[in-house]
């Protein structure tokens, strides 16, 4: 077969449906990950005009452009927008579409996970937009702090939009989480051992673990606060023994990380783009990957911070203020890599590079700015006020819109396979370094004169009139900057002027591909030595377009890849992965609908809607697998290695171990929460404690163990050739009382409504209750699959997964009923 | 530290201006070259630099934070302020059901603890050029030292966004020299 051959048959294969079918059921990452960064920048529109309202309403005082009701809307959804709707996706879209390519392999490592993330995006965020099209967007601070969002304050439809709609997209977060984490992991190409990693991948790697920690503690927070707004638990609500003050902890612990999630992966970005125009390798490659996984762990030590104000005790803010200026070391090590970079190389001054220095300039500020503000006493002056406003867009626009700019004009050849012709961009780079500077500089100092933040006018009097003035005209320049940018791409996809391959003359393996960038990225898998396999070898796009390296012969219309091991990169497993499908859309559509009747109150479709999603998962599943024991897969240069369904760690156990992460920290954050309301809320101890139930206190217990045991049996029988049935019904009864027991505890529990401690041993309650329930499910599949010939002591992958997340059942069981009975035994 | 932080960021620039110059002289690095590069870049400027400047900045923000403390003592006045989204109602230990709204008064000269707390939501007490700012909180009781050297009129603010009416949800601090406090407390019997 021929390169050119070889080219058609795997464009055939890997394509997505020709026509308006292929949008919909496309599960291919360079698809999917341009739909998320089309919608990120849509939306980047959307919360850039909502910003020129803000600045409109601002240039001059006592506005009567927008009143204190829609300017709340305003400037709510503007951070909402820009953080949840524009930043994160744009990484998403960014690593989705980037890492199968820097890795050297052909896609993520689940297709159709990265499908349903999107359309979890596209649909939530439509939400959002719903909402602020019929002007009842939510308006009570993108930080939603209670009591001011609780029904009594809120009691309109625009504080559940954010509630409901952010969670939502959240899933979308942390399922690409689980894929760049397993994907970086194990869906490399064959030789490239965690050293030899691109430096992108190691941010990536890094941001996606972030994320499974970070988010889950504002999804628990934001289900909490729905809980008390929909049926009256009172979490948050003085008096009745909630605290007002948990849902900060709980939405600061997500939005310190996540400003690092942010961070990162633009840092990543930095990394890969500036050696490149330097022609010269990362100073201290090493030392560069240890600050990034620094600042990731000192990150979650930080979240006190935004909270130096509510009264906390001096010695915890010191050691939170410690920690603050702590985060500070890591980037400089970063930043002085970077410069020592250029020291080394010879910088050459081209488009992204100056967006480079546009971030020099602008993000070193933002952190001298923000070591100030880490500092206590100084915060409690300028907290809240428009300095705080000033620095955290020093630290957002200079430390990721310049960065994701530069990756925009880097990687656009590789895109679209043009190059750029109307020389816009120099022209707009400089509108938006000078606007932004022009409108944010001043905010410092209207700040210390003690303008606050959120105030919707101003009187002449104050003095503020000039300066804001100032401001507003700045901010037009940069939309303006900003709107030529928009432009100056669109140009680049109509205007036919190709671009020469590897422009840039990188080193890394996504320049190796076609330009632009073919649906199945390689021909054939390439072999990799080094950190930068391309000035190694400038023939390898010849060589593997030629099919020299792995899988280069296509297999009937299998869409093929190789999943290696964890630290060397020796090739381990041969996956075959699953073909377009509408069944990523439909369960995310279904997936709306549980969302949607939640928001609308019709709460007897949410259960329906919670089926539905059921039922569409276990079709998912379903698909895979095959009903013959595959033999030894051949994978090119002489290696063969089993396929992904005979071996005892698939990649889907991967999967659910790192979700297992992000649940366990959602579990965890619960228990905080608890802990938290035991200890600094008013009116506790609550007036009575739940009775202690012998049959729980034996079911439970009991029903976990034999579900655990009889699960491990199963899995030791079918390899060793026998009849894994019994164990599989064994663990399905076990898991059934666990869930029975639950189910009576949730009876005899204590009002839900009356106090918070009665309202969270009901959330205990239904989350021990709801994983049993999904335990008992992936018994009762498994045990269809073993019946319909799936399972076999060679295909014994399918096993593989149920036995974690039982696993994790007893764990949980075992927590819970220590949490909800000790105290009352004690007391 | 405005003088602190500028120097850093010209110390900054420069390095990142004469990359430009450093690198058009130099020629190929060899490996020696680059281990002491990486020595210097990473160790000196990226981890030594940072932590010498934020240690001094940290004990310097702590000793501040441990004096802004309100500690016991003979002479401290204790009124307490309790916010709502439409005013702030302030009330006094020295006179015992008297009551005033959106006018705080205090005795200038004489340290005051401000015992801050909420009735709906979230407020933040903030009187710029007196003290620094602490949140009004439901169920919480958050206390502030403020003294005023010098009897006048300082403005207060709510500096946490608690729905309509923010905008306007000020007020003012009045401090008395000791006779006026004297007669302030005595009006109210």
């Amino acid at each position: 077969m021929n390169a050119l051959a070889r080219h058609r048959r795997l464009t055939a294969i890997w394509s997505s449906r020709p026509g308006w079918k292929g949008w919909f059921s496309t599960v291919n990452h360079s698809d999917v990950g341009l739909m998320f960064l089309a919608t990120a920048f849509f939306y980047f529109l959307v919360g850039g005009i909502l910003a020129m309202l803000i600045r409109a309403q601002l240039a001059t005082p006592h506005s009567a452009f927008a009143g204190p009701e829609i300017y709340s809307q305003f400037f709510t959804m503007h951070g909402t927008i820009m953080m949840f709707l524009f930043a994160i996706p744009v990484i998403e879209g960014l690593a989705i579409y980037l890492l199968p390519k820097m890795l050297g392999t052909r896609d993520l490592a689940y297709p159709r996970l990265t499908a349903y993330g999107y359309w979890c995006y596209f649909f939530g965020g439509g939400m959002l937009i719903i909402s602020l099209l019929f002007g009842i967007a939510p308006d009570g601070g993108w930080f939603m702090y209670p009591p001011l969002t609780g029904k009594i304050h809120s009691p309109g439809i625009n504080t559940d939009f954010w509630l409901i709609g952010i969670t939502f997209v959240e899933i979308s977060a942390i399922c690409a989480a689980v894929e760049f984490t397993v994907s970086v992991l194990k869906y490399r190409a064959p030789g490239m051992s965690l050293d030899r990693m691109p430096i992108f991948a190691w941010y990536i790697l890094v941001t996606a673990l972030m994320i499974l920690c970070g988010f889950p503690p504002l999804i628990l927070g934001s289900i909490l606060l729905e809980l008390e707004r929909a049926f009256g638990m009172p979490f948050f609500q003085v008096g009745l023994g909630g605290d007002s003050l948990l849902w900060q902890h709980l939405f600061w612990l997500f939005g310190h990380p996540e400003v690092y999630i942010i961070f990162l992966p633009a840092a990543g970005a930095i990394s890969t783009i500036l050696p490149v125009m330097a022609s010269t390798t990362l100073l201290g490659y090493r030392w560069v990957v240890a600050a990034a996984v620094a600042l990731a762990i000192l990150s979650f030590g930080l979240w006190v911070h935004h909270m130096f104000t509510t009264g906390i005790p001096h010695m915890g803010l010191a050691f939170f203020s410690a920690a603050s200026t702590l985060v500070a070391i890591p980037t400089a090590v970063q930043v002085f890599a970077w410069i020592g970079t250029l020291w080394k190389g010879s910088p050459r001054l081209r488009l992204p590079m100056l967006h480079i220095l546009g971030f020099f300039f602008t993000f070193v500020i933002g952190g001298l700015t923000g070591v100030m503000v880490a500092v206590v006493p100084f915060d409690w002056q300028v907290h809240d006020t428009a300095f705080v406003t000033a620095h955290l867009h020093y630290v957002l626009f200079g430390g990721f819109v310049f960065p994701i700019l530069a990756a925009v004009y880097y990687w656009l050849p590789l895109v679209t396979g043009r190059k750029r012709y109307f020389r816009l961009g120099e022209v707009a780079f400089a509108l938006i370094f000078l606007g932004f500077q022009i409108t944010f500089l001043p905010m410092h100092w209207v700040g210390l004169m003690g303008q606050r933040r959120r105030i919707s006018t101003y009187g002449a009097e104050d003095g503020w009139t000039a300066i804001n003035l100032i401001s507003s005209v700045g901010g037009f320049v940069l939309a303006f900057g900003l709107a030529m940018v928009l432009l100056e791409v669109m140009l680049n996809v109509i205007v036919r002027h190709r671009s020469e391959r590897n422009p840039w003359l990188a080193g890394t393996l996504e320049w190796a591909t076609l330009m632009p960038a073919p649906a199945y990225n390689f021909a054939s898998l390439p072999h990799v030595d080094s950190r930068d396999p391309l000035w190694d070898d400038p023939d390898l796009p010849v060589r593997l377009a030629r099919g020299e390296g792995y899988l280069g012969d296509p297999v009937g219309d299998r869409r093929e890849t190789i999943v290696v091991d964890v630290a060397t990169g020796a090739p381990e497993q041969h996956v075959i992965y699953p073909a377009n499908t509408f069944l990523p859309i439909v369960m995310a559509a279904t997936t709306g609908g549980f969302f949607l009747s939640v928001l609308v109150k019709l709460y007897w479709v949410a259960p329906v809607a919670v089926l539905g999603v059921a039922v569409l998962a276990c079709i998912w599943v379903w698909r895979l697998g095959s009903r013959e024991d595959p033999g030894d897969q051949s994978i090119g240069r002489g290696i063969q290695v089993p396929n992904i369904t005979a071996v005892d760690r698939p990649p889907g156990w991967w999967g659910s171990a790192f979700l297992l992460v992000a649940n366990a920290i959602f579990f965890g954050s619960l228990l905080f929460g608890y802990a938290f309301l035991w200890t600094v809320a008013p009116d506790w101890p609550p007036p009575a404690f739940v009775a202690p139930s012998i049959f729980v206190l034996t079911a439970a217990p009991v029903g976990a163990v034999i579900a655990i045991v009889a699960c491990a049996l199963a899995v030791r029988n079918n390899r060793a050739g026998k009849q894994p049935v019994v164990g599989l019904l064994l663990a399905l009864g076990g898991t059934l009382g666990v869930a029975a027991a639950f189910g009576v505890f949730l009876i005899h529990a204590p009002s839900p409504t009356a106090h918070a401690y009665g309202a969270t041993l009901w959330v205990f309650g239904v989350y021990v209750v709801l994983h049993a329930l999904l335990a008992a499910l992936m018994l009762v599949f498994l045990l269809c699959r073993h019946r319909a010939g799936y399972i076999s002591a060679v295909r014994r992958a399918e096993l593989a997964i149920a036995p974690i997340w039982i696993g994790y059942l007893g764990v949980v069981t075992l927590l819970v009923t220590v949490a909800a009975y000790l105290p009352g035994l004690v007391t | 530290m405005l003088i602190a932080a500028v120097a850093i960021f010209v110390l900054v620039m420069v390095l990142l201006a004469a990359g430009w110059r450093a690198a058009a002289g130099s020629t190929a690095p060899t490996a020696m070259a680059a281990k002491g590069s990486e020595r210097i870049w990473i160790l000196g400027l990226g981890l030594a630099f940072p932590s010498t400047v934020l240690l001094a900045l940290l004990s310097y923000g702590l000793w501040i934070g441990e004096r802004l403390l309100p500690r016991e003592g003979a002479d401290v006045t204790r009124v307490e302020a309790r916010a709502s989204q439409l005013s702030w109602t302030f009330s006094y230990r020295d006179a015992p059901g008297r009551a005033t709204e959106n006018v705080l008064h205090i005795p200038a000269g004489r340290p005051v603890d401000v015992a801050i707390t909420s009735a709906d939501v979230i407020h933040s007490f903030w009187v710029p050029r007196l003290a620094g700012k602490l949140d009004a909180i439901p169920g919480h009781v958050n206390v502030l030292r403020l003294e005023a050297d010098r009897p006048g009129t300082y403005a207060g603010l709510s500096a946490e966004f608690s729905g309509p009416g923010y905008d306007n949800l000020t007020f003012t601090v009045v401090a008395h020299p000791p006779e006026a406090w004297q007669g302030f407390l005595e009006d109210s019997r």
